[in-house]
Order: structure tokens, then sequence, then C-alpha cells
């Protein structure tokens, strides 16, 4: 049991890791991005051809990936985004749902139906683990996935309580008008917004393809993954999409002890009873406690 | 050449005209106060001017340039900033941080945090609070403020004493007192016709989208403005320069 | 004062009258279809049925009541898992094929209470969690054995020629009813209140209109309608693989159908299937590239024209071929 827990956990901390790019733009644009996913494995797949074709560590493929990403997501800001905003609150997910067909189609073009895995690459990490006290065994990776998990939401969190763009990010996503008005340029603010997303989506796809296999139509899970993550932990900082993600991830574990379909679907469950509860208890949306995401007072 | 001219300015309200063939200029150093009463046209004239609104046809000209296309963010830029109507401020952030948002443009001078809690004393001991959960009176303050911070050459303040009480609009008024000495240029949108004529040195009087009074404080009485602002007289202007 | 109005609420105008009647006459040339249509084109017709519902369909969610659903596929599935069940029970196949889109449609009125209450994004993405995971529950049926699936026994019995013109005319009728549903109360006047909540939902609110109650009947119609694509289409492939139709896809078909034919018309639905149908006969419907295509062109109207064709020409000439809407005439002569 304490092993099933362990193991959920850190399952939930790479829950944490692909939403938190997710809930970011959420709380910024307003925006769902249904291509997230898509982006996600789309990093994961040029992670993994830099690996392979100069044999480096996916950590340094990853490194160069970086930059590209973060001008990807500018990029993408300023063309789709951006238009799809001005014409109103559909049209994002119409253009981002879109995006992602377009993507998941062209790696299965380019990449085919195999699925691959990064594993390979990184020798021992894969698999080597330390084995604790009442049957507790933490994967070497796994911890490594927790551990950059929580530092990057740390680092996001410092980032939008500290810096001068953190505010802007902040002002613009309370109120855009006004924050226009006080001098912020919300088109770059929301340009950035968008480049730091995508460079956590690619440090996901990273290690999404380190732990597990990946194939084109990988998306779609990691999206959903991704946003029921944000869901169940919804409340108060950052920190609230890393409590979703382990949530999620411990209820998928202890599920899959039922029943081997029950790892996806007591997810699903968990996901659907939370919002209930939600709404018939608290009756708050899910939307007001995103905003309530980039609060830092405690 | 002045500060800040509009010319011939027309903007609309969806097929509603809100400002009509509206000309002043204002010098470096002015206090304009600009009256009238509700729906005369006022907020949409400030915020027509500090770029928030479109205008339908005329010309801004600020220290000679032309910015009538340019974004509300770029003239904070270059020294046009408006305190908004009914405060706006960052509710989920706390006062420190609304005045440090303010100085996202960049632009330096006399306007920084301790000069801000200086001019506005009231709010020393509220820095850390949430700007949500402050009092009418302290929420204009510290929406001045911000404004402040981005250090303008033309300071738009619309509606000061909107929904504040007495007391506060006097605590108000007492730091506006030190930005004026400061030597600010203002345009300010006023109810209060004695407090506005106390403090300006231009009044203009808008009626239905017009400017139909426009002279000096000193060379008006009450009376014309009251009679200006009812539009119970022929419009006159003054010649100034 | 007794004074003869200056305006006249008009809802028909020539031009409508001659396209309803039109309508009508093609409904009643396509129901003798089967006897002077060779098998394909039966086949393919039938196809295009099953196309103009969905789009229709989602076009009622999107384009009327302003939800965006990514999960369609959910009652698509549970559409065709509902006629497995109720032929297997016994029950005469074609019956069951009417009834199980009713079933669905009663099912997802509870649905509603909980979806209704997420906007935006998040309504999009939970329904996509909700067909996931109707998917997964499916699966776990016995009958069905995961995604090894199982078939329409009761159809394969018929003789091809019956089932082939069987198939074609409750697809025809089914579509003709969900079509002229959605015509129906577009108007009446929840057609007046859809078009209020499409366009400003608080203000619509503010004026007495039933907001939850119009979008749950959208809501509970673009359920059963699409449960009936779901149960159509297995009626022409007989065999039910849950993979097939709980897959994502069938909700990027309905995307592509209403953003290239018009969201928020009526029009618009039925000509993006036409076209939809059209490219997917000459490009064979298959292949990355294919669905490619399809993205790419959801992506470009939703960026460029998002009215869709319909729409657009709508707007710049002011055409409206079915009398779903309102006119203003003037009597003396004044602007039309």
């Amino acid at each position: 049991m304490a092993n099933e827990l362990a193991q959920g956990v850190l399952l939930g901390c790479y829950y944490a890791l692909i939403a938190c790019g997710l809930s970011f733009m959420f709380g910024v644009l307003r925006i769902i991005n249904l291509a997230h996913g898509s982006i996600a494995v789309l990093a994961a797949y040029v992670v993994w051809v830099i690996a392979e074709h100069w044999n480096v560590s996916p950590f340094l493929a990853l490194g160069a990936v970086v930059p590209v990403m973060t001008a990807a997501g500018w990029l993408l800001q300023r063309t789709v985004l951006e238009r799809s905003l001005r014409s109103g609150a559909l049209t994002p997910l119409l253009s981002t749902f879109g995006l992602a067909i377009v993507i998941d189609n062209l790696l299965f073009s380019k990449f085919g139906a195999d699925t691959r895995s990064m594993a390979p690459n990184i020798g021992d990490l894969a698999f080597a683990s330390w084995n604790l006290p009442g049957g507790v065994t933490i994967g070497q990776l796994a911890l490594l996935t927790a551990v950059v998990a929580v530092t990057l939401l740390g680092g996001l969190q410092l980032f939008l309580a500290r810096t001068p763009l953190g505010r802007a990010i902040r002002a613009t996503a309370e109120d855009p008008d006004t924050a226009e008005l006080v001098g912020i340029d919300s088109r770059k603010v929301y340009a950035a917004a968008t480049a730091i997303s995508m460079v956590t989506v690619a440090i996901a796809g990273t290690f999404l393809a380190l732990r597990a296999t990946f194939d084109p139509y990988a998306g779609s899970t990691q999206l959903i993954f991704a946003f029921e993550a944000i869901v169940i932990g919804g409340t108060g900082s950052l920190w609230g999409t890393l409590i979703g993600g382990i949530a999620l991830g411990v209820a998928q574990n202890l599920g899959s002890q039922i029943n081997p379909q029950g790892f996806l679907i007591t997810g699903h469950l968990v996901f659907f009873a939370v919002l209930a509860a939600r709404f018939f208890i608290a009756g708050r949306s899910p939307r007001s406690m995103v905003r309530a995401l980039l609060r830092t007072s405690p | 050449m002045s500060l800040l001219a509009v010319e011939q300015l027309d903007a609309r309200h969806g097929q509603l005209q809100a400002v009509r063939d509206v000309s002043f200029a204002i010098e470096e150093g002015e206090i304009l106060a600009l009256i009238g009463a509700n729906g005369a046209g006022k907020t949409t004239l400030l915020r027509a001017v500090a770029g928030a609104h479109r205008i339908a046809a005329g010309r801004i000209l600020f220290d000679g340039g032309d910015v009538s296309s340019a974004r509300a963010n770029r003239r904070v830029g270059l020294g046009i900033t408006l305190v908004p109507e009914g405060r706006r401020l960052f509710a989920g952030m706390t006062v420190e941080e609304n005045l440090l948002v303010g100085a996202a443009s960049g632009r330096r001078g006399r306007w920084n945090v301790d000069a801000v809690l200086e001019a506005f004393p009231m709010l020393r001991p509220l820095v850390k609070r949430r700007a949500g959960d402050l009092s009418g009176g302290q929420q204009q303050a510290t929406a001045i403020g911000r404004s402040l911070m981005s250090n303008p050459r033309v300071l738009l303040v619309d509606e000061v004493s909107l929904g504040l009480s007495p007391v506060a609009v006097e605590q108000v008024y007492e730091s506006l007192q030190a930005v004026i000495a400061s030597g600010a240029t203002i345009v300010l949108v006023e109810q209060d016709l004695g407090r506005a004529l106390r403090v300006a040195t231009r009044v203009a009087c808008m009626l239905e989208g017009r400017i139909v009074l426009e002279a000096r404080a000193t060379e008006v009485t009450r009376e014309e403005v009251t009679e200006a602002y009812f539009g119970l007289k022929r419009p006159r202007r003054s010649g100034t320069p | 004062m007794t004074q003869a109005q200056p305006i006249v609420v008009q809802r028909w105008n020539v031009l409508s009258i001659a396209a309803v009647t039109s309508l009508v006459a093609l409904l009643v040339v396509l129901a003798f279809g089967p006897s002077y249509l060779g098998p394909n084109l039966t086949d393919r017709l039938t196809t295009l049925f099953i196309y103009v519902i969905l789009a229709a369909m989602w076009n009622a969610l999107a384009g009327y009541a302003g939800l965006v659903s990514v999960g369609q596929q959910a009652f698509f599935g549970l559409g065709a898992y509902a006629a497995i069940r109720l032929s297997h029970a016994g029950l005469n196949v074609y019956l069951a094929l009417v009834l199980a889109p009713l079933l669905v449609g009663a099912a997802s009125f509870p649905l509603s209470a909980l979806a209704l209450r997420l906007r935006g994004g998040e309504f999009a993405i939970g329904m996509w969690v909700f067909a996931e995971l109707a998917h997964l529950l499916v699966n776990l049926d016995g009958l069905v054995q995961g995604e090894t699936g199982t078939s329409l026994i009761a159809l394969s019995a018929l003789a091809p020629d019956v089932r082939r013109a069987c198939n074609y005319w409750i697809a025809l009728a089914l579509m003709a009813v969900l079509v002229g549903l959605v015509f129906v109360l577009l108007r009446t006047r929840t057609g007046a209140a859809i078009q209020a909540i499409r366009d400003d939902e608080d203000a619509a609110a503010s004026v007495g209109v039933r907001v939850f109650a119009t979008k749950r009947l959208i809501f509970v119609l673009a359920a059963a309608g699409c449960a009936a694509a779901g149960s159509l289409t297995l009626s022409t492939l007989i065999t039910f693989q849950p993979k097939t139709y709980f897959s994502v896809q069938w909700t990027a078909y309905m995307i592509f159908m209403t953003l290239v034919g018009g969201l928020g018309t009526f029009e618009g639905p039925i000509i993006g299937a036409v076209i939809f149908f059209a490219i997917e006969t000459i490009f064979g419907g298959s292949g990355v590239w294919y669905l490619v295509g399809l993205g790419a062109t959801a992506l470009l109207f939703s960026l460029f024209l998002p009215r869709g064709i319909w729409g657009t020409l709508t707007d710049r000439f002011g055409i409206h071929l079915m009398p779903v809407g309102y006119r203003l005439r003037f009597r003396s002569g004044g602007p039309r």
C-alpha cells in the first residue's frame, strides 16, 4: 500500500509538470490550449531526434530545444492565439483544436505509428531505484521528475511574485485594459506567458519520453491528465496544481490495484467527483479557482 | 507649443456620439478642471486622450507629435497617464505591487514608491495589504500613486471623488496638492464645482459632448459655470493662447 | 390612438418560401432514392445524411448555445453501444437503432446538471474526459470484449439490398426529423432565446430568458442527435469497435463541417457537411495528409473566416434562405 502511494505521488509530480504550462496559459490568457498535449509530444520527438542523431544525453538535447520552444511559443501567441482571442471566446478552442490535429498527424506522417521511448538514452537512470523500508521503491528517474516539477513550480511562483515581468503578467491576467493604462504592453505579456508555458511543455515532454513510451497520438491523453490535475487541485497558488497532480496520480495507482482498466477509470471518476463536489458544495467554478492561481498572498 | 492639444475630436459609443468636435490645449504646469453632468462626455474624452477609447475623427497632439493612433501603453511611455474612473486597481495584488506595476513603462523621474508614500502618508501602513481590501479613499490614493509611478508629464484624473466620503475626498485632495505643488500638469474631471474652481488654473465645461465654456479659473464666476453646466446660456470661450 | 403600424414583422419572404418548398421537394425525391440510385450511391448518400446530422448537432451546441464540446464522440459511441445492447436483448434491430438515441438523450439529461455548469474550455475538455470515461466503461462490458468489439449480428441476417434501403430511409428520416427539430426550435420563442444567449448570456438572463433550461434542451438534443449518428453509422458498418466510435476524430469532422459551412447559421452545417462529404469522396477519407488538411482548414477558417462560407455570404449579401429569423419591413417605403 505504501508503495502504491509513493508511486502515485511520484506520478502525480509528473502530472503537475505537464499541467503547469496549461494552467499558466489558462490563468493569464483565459484560454485552454487544446494543442497543449500535442506540443508536449512534439517536443518529445524533437528532443528524441536530437538525442539519437547526435548521440547526446536527452538533457543536453532539452537544453537546445528550450530556446526553440521559447521562440515557438512567442510565434504561436502572435500568429494563432492573438487573432483567436480577438475573435471571441470560442475561437481559441477551435483554432487550438485544429492545431492539435495538424501536429498529431504531421508527427504521424514523419515518424509513423511506432511507440518510442528515450529510456535507452539515459542508461541506468531509467530503472535504477532505491529500496526504502516498508516495501517502497523509489525510482531515480521518477524522483528526478518530481524534483524538477517542484523546482519549476516554485520557480514560476517566485517569478510571478517578485519580478517586474511576473507582476505585469499578473496584472494583465487580472485586468488587461487597466494594465495597458499603466503602461504594460499586453501583447508582449501574452507572448511572454505563452513562451514560458512552452518551455515548461518542452521539459514535460522530455520527461514523458524518458519515463514512458510515446507515439504521435499521445497528446490527447497528456492534455486530459493535465486538465484533470488542474481541476482537482484548483485552489490557491500554482501549488494547487501540484496537489491536484498528486491526487490524480494516487487515485490512478490505487485504482489500478482493483482492475487494470481501473487506472484510467479511477482518475476520470475522481475528476468528476471533485467537479461535482465543487459545484454542489462550494459553488465555485474551476475558472475562478485558476484565477486564484496567480495570487501570491497565502 | 502646447504640451497637450486636442483638435476637433469626435468619439462614439456605438452609434451614440459622446464627444463632438472638441478642441482644447493645455500648457505645462496648468491644471485644467473638466466639469459637466453625467453623460456629458468627460470620461470618454479623457479615455480617448489616454488611448483607451477609439477616436472617430480629430487629432491628439502631445509635445508636438501626433499620438492619435498610439496604443494606451505607448502613450504612458510618452508621458500621458490616466487614473481611470472607479480606480481599477489590481485587487489581487498588494498596494506595493500596484505601485510597482505602475512603473512598467520604465519612465524615470521624481516619483518612486518612497515619493508616493510621502505624498500619500495614509498608504504607508498599507503597503503589504491586498488592494481589494482597502477602503474607497485608500484605493483612490493607491490609484493616483500608481499613475504617478510612470512619471507622467500629463496626468489625467477621472472622477476622484466618486463614491468617497467627504473625509476621504478631503484627504485625497490634500495629497493632490502635493502633486500639484511639484509642478505637474493635470486634467481633472470633477463633479464638485467648488473644489474644481479652487484647485484649477483653467476650467472647461462639457455639455452633450461639446465644450461650452472654457476660461481661466480666476476669470469666471461660479454662476457662469453653473449656467454652462446646465446649458442655460449660450456657450462662451475665452481667448486662451 | 388608431394609427397604422409603420413596421411589419415578417418571417417569410419570396426567397425563403422558395427555399423551403424546394427543400421539401428534395426530401420527397430523396425518399424514393433506393429505387433509382444504384447501391453505391445509396450507401454514399446514407453517409451524407449522417454527416448532416453531426454537423447540425454540433452547430446547435456551439453556434447556438455557445458550447464548444470536444467530446460529442461520447454520445456517438454510446448511441452505437445502446443499439448493440438493445438488439442483443432481443429488440427488433431497426427499432433498436431508433430507440438507442432516445435512451442516450434521456441519459444526457442528468449529465447536463454537471456539464452545463462548466464554461468555455472547461466544458470542452470536460466533455472529452466524459468521452474517455464512456469509452473505458463500454470496454468493460463482456459483450463488447474490450477493443475486439462485436457486431450488430441481427443486421447481417438481412439481405444486403433490404438492409441498404432500410439504412437509407432511417438515416433520411432521422436527418429530416433532427434538422426539422432545429428549424422548429429556432422559429419558436426558444429560438429567440437561443440567439439571445449566444449574443450575450447575462443580458439574456436579465430579460427573463431561462438560460439553463434552454442550454439543457440543446445539450440533450445534441446528445440524442450524435447518438443517432452513431447508431446509423453502426447500421452501415455493422461492426462495433469502441476505438472507432469513441474517437475524437468525429469531433474533428464536426468542427470542420461547421466551421467551413458557417457556425451559428442554419444552412451552414448542411453546406459544410456536403463539402466534407465531397472532400472525403475525392481524397479517400484516410491517410494522415487528409487529416492534416482537415485540421489546417479548420484552423485557418477559425482565424480568417470565422463565419464560414455561408456565414460570410449571409453577412455580405444579406441572403437568408431559411425563415429562421425576423425581418422588419418599413411600410412607408423606408429601408428594408
